[in-house]
């Protein structure tokens, strides 16, 4: 009953927001905490709980970015069509990425996810007569407005925050986080692991793509440097994650939060000094909260809980 | 047929010959052992019939089906389940959620699961611990947790990779009473372990191997007097 | 067909150097079982010290190359003492977060070189950088094959140091079975501090080397870590032999890649390759031989 009302509190705050905040300035910081609240929890699907941390979401990002681009660019169709066929590529695309990378483990899934991630970029950059190259594809807006911007990318991360939710309750969780736990042991109870994986992959994929999409619509310019990054865009979805809670529903959302405000600050007040700044940041993060603000105050609470009760509650589906 | 049976097979890594042309079968309910020195290739029979690794040549059949090209998690989906010797817990869940994964091999519904689980908890006396996470267990713990784990794939047969290695006297005991209540239950059981009182308590009849061949099968007491036998454990002096 | 002859000697040179990077990439890897993205940052840095050491005080840059090593192996050493190590401490539900933290590390050493010498382009340009001597019709440069030259004396030294010394065989037990290690009473954090360091130290010296053929920018860190990765994952992990193969065969990949497909595409080939490798050869080029 708590959960519930804290959960409309949450929704209802999360609609008046903007209200509050008319600034475009301030809109256009809520919107980008949202697009990365909404990467950050569909990467915690893979990589959080089913353990296999991808550094190459940028990939997925890319497509779904290109093929709204494209559509408009070629086909002289709206990009909004691009939120259907966008996340619908980069799931299909997961498919076969899956399956060859799923055959390796740890720090080698990491790094065949890295090569892959920036292989699509290249790409991108030198298939000139398809993607327009490394000059990127603008498209006019039709809606210059922040606020539908902003109900739209609410929607995408309650989109993303209720996938996730669903499919961590049910037994797809369970084989998930066992498969992140130990996958010989997981294999040996029956679990299909490559096939989980997978299951974890393909929503994962489509919530990127449909990001990914969302954000050429919204910010009407995009270049494979850009929507490919690996720094920009593979790396920061995993410190949002690990800033905010590995293998937390909320983790990321509040990583996303967290980050995008600190980085604006450090922008604003350090200039040059910015990104040295995030550096240390992220060097401090992973040192210290190994498990992200969420995780570790969650661990926190669990050992106040059970000084008090003596016992402690059953712990698989945390915050 | 036989309800399981392990034909000739043959497992070499490398130039390494681990197991050479053992066989053994066994019927529905049964228990066998499966002795011999560290290292003889006991552990590695186990990978071998729940397809960690490939076989090299042989056959393995379970209730007339041939599975050993199968996938690992489709024999465990079969009936064949296993403990592992370096037990392999899934640390950061809970007691109650290790054993609820394997629980949801034959349910989807987390109630059904969650409900079975806590049976088989029962069973192996956890209950009290369902709630801790698997990494903070006693050694003891976490050797019950391996065979809840197992049990709650719901097997006909059960693999034990030295459930009561590391165990003190009082909890063998409980290890051995665990073992009669499975196998009570009807489910066929191989059993390999150090401690010939889990043996000699549980087993119908035992593989003596040793440098991956066997020495002998048949009755516990002719095994365990076969001079061979005695020689690989022993040495030659003793023989 | 000397075109081909030149591309593949000068490739070969080149190869050797990007090898001495590699093997400070492949120790690390091998003894700490981690992989270090920050790798080329320590390049970067390297390179930067030694060219320091020639504008401001006018120091050889095959002289600098040794105050920039010992620089680095200190760099490297508090690195891992006082950041990578801390990890090994700390409960994590993604051991992954290690790579991370090597991204975090090659940011701050990137934007503090980035803060102190801005964006700029630097070269070096001593006496000879430009010269070249003719071997028949065919030009070869006589910074690459000094560089070259002192890279194979290096890796052989490394050789030696590992094979017949006690660190060294530390350091090689370690790699094999850091608990076994830990059994016959090694000092685990000792040996890995060092490592780290002697790494950190190669990359410095196979920057400096590399310092007449590069211009010297803060992000050029990122390439060095790639080429250390390919070269690494080509010749097998933890292994000096395999990181020389694999260098050269980079280096000469490239070169002719160069000379013989578009740019664009050269950098795809080598990450297709990489992805190839890395989920079919496990073991390297070297798992091939021994089959």
């Amino acid at each position: 009953m708590k959960k519930v009302l804290i959960n409309i509190t949450v929704a209802i705050v999360a609609i008046l927001l903007p209200l509050v905040f008319r600034a475009p300035y301030h809109q256009h910081i809520l919107i980008t905490i949202l697009i990365w609240a909404a990467l950050g929890t569909a990467w915690n699907l893979l990589g959080g709980y089913a353990g296999q941390v991808s550094f190459g979401h940028a990939a997925f990002f890319g497509l779904g970015a290109y093929t709204a681009g494209i559509l408009a660019l070629h086909y002289n169709i709206s990009p909004w069509w691009g939120l259907l066929l966008g996340p619908l590529v980069s799931t299909l695309i997961s498919i076969p990425v899956g399956l060859i990378c799923f055959r390796l483990r740890g720090p080698y899934f990491a790094l065949a996810m890295l090569a892959l991630g920036e292989i699509f970029r290249l790409v991108f950059i030198n298939w000139v007569t398809f993607t327009n190259g490394a000059k990127g594809i603008m498209i006019i807006p039709k809606i210059t407005m922040k606020l539908p911007y902003y109900y739209m990318a609410l929607g995408l991360f309650f989109l993303s925050l209720t996938i996730t939710g669903l499919l961590i309750k049910s037994r797809f969780g369970y084989y998930f986080i066992s498969i992140r736990e130990d996958q010989d042991a997981a294999e040996s109870l029956g679990i299909p692991t490559t096939r989980y994986k997978l299951f974890a992959f393909l929503p994962s994929a489509f919530i990127t793509g449909l990001t990914g999409a969302f954000y050429m619509n919204y910010i009407a310019f995009i270049d494979p440097n850009v929507v490919f990054s690996l720094a920009n865009v593979s790396v920061m979805i995993i410190l949002v994650v690990m800033l905010g809670g590995v293998a937390t529903l909320w983790g990321p959302a509040v990583g996303a939060a967290i980050y995008i405000l600190l980085s604006e600050v450090f922008r604003t007040r350090m200039g040059a000094a910015s990104v040295l700044a995030f550096g240390i940041l992220v060097c401090l993060v992973i040192m210290f909260l190994p498990n992200g603000i969420v995780g570790e105050l969650d661990g926190l609470r669990k050992m106040a809980l059970r000084k008090m009760n003596g016992g402690e509650k059953s712990g698989l589906l945390r915050g | 047929m036989a309800f399981f049976e392990v034909r000739r097979i043959v497992k070499n890594f490398g130039g390494l010959c681990a197991v050479h042309e053992i066989s053994f079968s066994l019927e529905k309910g049964q228990v066998i052992g499966l002795i011999g020195p560290n290292g003889s290739g006991k552990t590695t029979i186990f990978n071998l019939i729940n397809n960690f690794f490939p076989l090299t040549a042989g056959e393995i059949y379970f209730k007339g089906k041939r599975i050993d090209s199968l996938p690992t998690h489709k024999i465990c989906a079969l009936g064949i389940a296993r403990t592992f010797q370096v037990v392999k817990p899934l640390k950061r869940m809970s007691v109650l959620d290790n054993v609820m994964a394997g629980a949801f091999l034959h349910t989807g519904s987390t109630s059904q699961a969650r409900a079975r689980a806590l049976e088989i908890l029962e069973f192996c006396n956890l209950i009290n611990k369902r709630d801790l996470d698997a990494k903070k267990l006693t050694i003891a713990d976490r050797k019950r947790l391996e065979i809840a784990r197992a049990l709650s794939t719901d097997p006909e047969l059960l693999l034990l990779d030295e459930t009561a290695a590391g165990l003190n006297p009082k909890e063998t005991e409980e290890a051995i009473e665990v073992i009669k209540k499975i196998s009570r239950s009807g489910i066929a059981i191989i059993i390999v372990e150090h401690k010939m009182k889990v043996i000699m308590g549980t087993s119908e009849k035992i593989v003596a191997i040793n440098f991956g061949r066997e020495i002998t099968q048949g009755e516990p007491r002719e095994v365990i007097n076969h001079p061979e036998v005695i020689k690989a454990y022993l040495g030659d002096h003793y023989a | 067909m000397h075109l081909l002859g030149q591309t593949l000697i000068s490739g070969f040179l080149l190869g050797g150097m990007y090898a001495l990077i590699a093997i400070g990439m492949t120790l690390i890897m091998g003894v700490m079982k981690i992989v270090n993205l920050a790798h080329g940052a320590l390049v970067m840095v390297g390179m930067y010290v030694t060219y320091i050491c020639f504008v401001l005080w006018h120091i050889n840059p095959y002289a600098g190359m040794f105050i920039s090593m010992l620089l680095l192996f200190v760099l490297g050493s508090l690195i891992q003492r006082y950041m990578i190590n801390r990890l090994v401490e700390v409960d994590s539900i993604l051991p992954e977060n290690q790579v991370l933290l090597t991204v975090g590390i090659s940011l701050v050493l990137t934007e503090v070189i980035r803060f102190i010498f801005k964006s700029d382009y630097l070269s070096v340009s001593t006496g000879f950088s430009g010269k070249t001597v003719f071997l028949g019709k065919m030009s070869v440069s006589v910074p690459m094959t000094i560089g070259f030259v002192i890279a194979m004396v290096f890796t052989y030294l490394l050789h030696l140091f590992l094979n017949r010394t006690d660190l060294g065989m530390t350091i090689r037990a370690t790699a094999q079975d850091r608990d076994a290690a830990v059994y016959m009473g090694v000092n685990v954090s000792r040996v890995t501090m060092i490592t780290f360091g002697l790494g950190s130290a190669f990359a410095a010296a196979g920057g400096s080397l590399l310092l007449p053929m590069f211009y010297l920018w803060p992000d050029i860190g990122h390439l060095f870590t790639a080429k250390a990765f390919i070269i690494t994952i080509l010749g097998g992990m933890g292994s000096t032999a395999g990181a020389l193969l694999g260098g050269l065969t980079l280096g000469i990949a490239e070169s002719l890649g160069a000379t013989y497909i578009s740019m664009g595409y050269k950098d795809v080939v080598g990450l297709v390759v990489f992805l190839l490798v890395l989920l079919f050869m496990p073991g390297g080029i070297k798992s091939l031989v021994k089959r």
